[in-house]
């Protein structure tokens, strides 16, 4: 069998796996710098993770109180 | 250092920062490696240069059940030791272990169209695999779905669990059932099938797929973690308005 003979499917499985692979590494990148982004203007408004205490926080949440003390 | 120790958030994103440059790095290095060994392996004596499409598709088949399998430790550690970072771990590996599942239909179907004349047939190995990537579409619906994420994660530990039996369906279908796909060639008893020119392209390309699956998961790990604290300091916000 020539290798020209199945190119096509070889070439769209390299392709498919370059846009898979480019879509994931996007989402991650672009994820990253937005939460970066909101953190940051939060920060700017004088909210900042040890700013509230407690007691503050309308939340019986346990990840969230978690998240909270421990960020 | 005891695994616990890594469940602070702020020591696990210090470890991530430092970690993941490094990762993507050894990555892109595996991927010229492997994907250079790829092109110069020679053609099957039965399947001729239509083996190539193996390098992406048995890879990405691994890490679609290695996601779930991760997927499936850290739903214990949110169900039974309420591990802090568990169902972070859990939530960011989900879309990636998708996304491979995925790969791993489209280069299958592209292999399976000149090698048995159809893209599609409903083979207990094909449909179990489909199956996967629906139950991993359901948990991702599940995250977004619950408003509470310690709601959420439960809930997604629970479909997890129960979804956990499709992995040794996948991996045995091809010996419980008649099916068309092939039965094993690298992971079985008695030594691997497949000939070195082709079986050590093929796991320095699994090598560099898991090394980006790795980098990949602690990358969407830190942004679920700063995610959350955006989502605290959403709260307090809230909370100081009221």
């Amino acid at each position: 069998m020539e290798t020209t003979a199945h190119i096509n499917f070889i070439a769209a499985s390299y392709c498919a796996a370059a846009i898979i692979i480019g879509v994931l590494i996007a989402w991650v990148t672009l994820d990253y710098r937005a939460q970066r982004r909101t953190l940051a203007e939060l920060e700017l408004q004088g909210l900042t993770r040890g700013a509230g205490s407690a007691r503050s926080a309308p939340t019986t949440d346990p990840a969230t109180e978690a998240a909270k003390e421990q960020a | 250092m005891a695994l616990i120790d890594f469940a602070n958030p702020s020591r696990f994103l210090r470890l991530a920062n430092a970690t993941i440059p490094w990762l993507s790095g050894v990555c892109v290095l595996a991927f010229a490696f492997g994907i250079d060994q790829a092109m110069v392996a020679p053609d099957d004596y039965q399947q001729g240069a239509t083996v190539k499409i193996m390098f992406l598709h048995v890879p990405s088949a691994w890490l679609g059940m290695l996601g779930w399998g991760v997927m499936t430790v850290a739903a214990l550690g949110t169900l039974v030791w309420r591990h802090p970072l568990a169902d972070v771990t859990a939530k960011a590996a989900a879309p990636i272990g998708a996304a491979f599942t995925l790969l791993c239909l489209v280069t299958g179907s592209l292999w399976g169209r000149p090698e048995w004349g159809t893209y599609w047939v409903w083979d207990a190995r094909l449909t179990s695999e489909l199956i996967l990537l629906l139950l991993y579409l359901g948990v991702i619906a599940l995250w977004h779905t619950v408003d509470d994420p310690s709601r959420a994660a439960r809930a997604a530990a629970i479909l997890t669990l129960v979804g956990a039996i499709d992995l040794p369906i996948i991996k045995f279908s091809v010996d419980w059932w008649n099916t068309l796909h092939q039965g094993a060639s690298v992971f079985r008893l008695g030594g691997s099938t497949i000939y070195s020119t082709i079986l050590i392209p093929l796991l320095v390309m699994t090598g560099a797929f898991t090394l980006l699956f790795a980098t990949l998961l602690l990358a969407a790990m830190r942004n679920e973690i700063l995610r959350r604290r955006v989502r605290t300091l959403h709260l307090l916000q809230a909370s100081a308005a009221s």
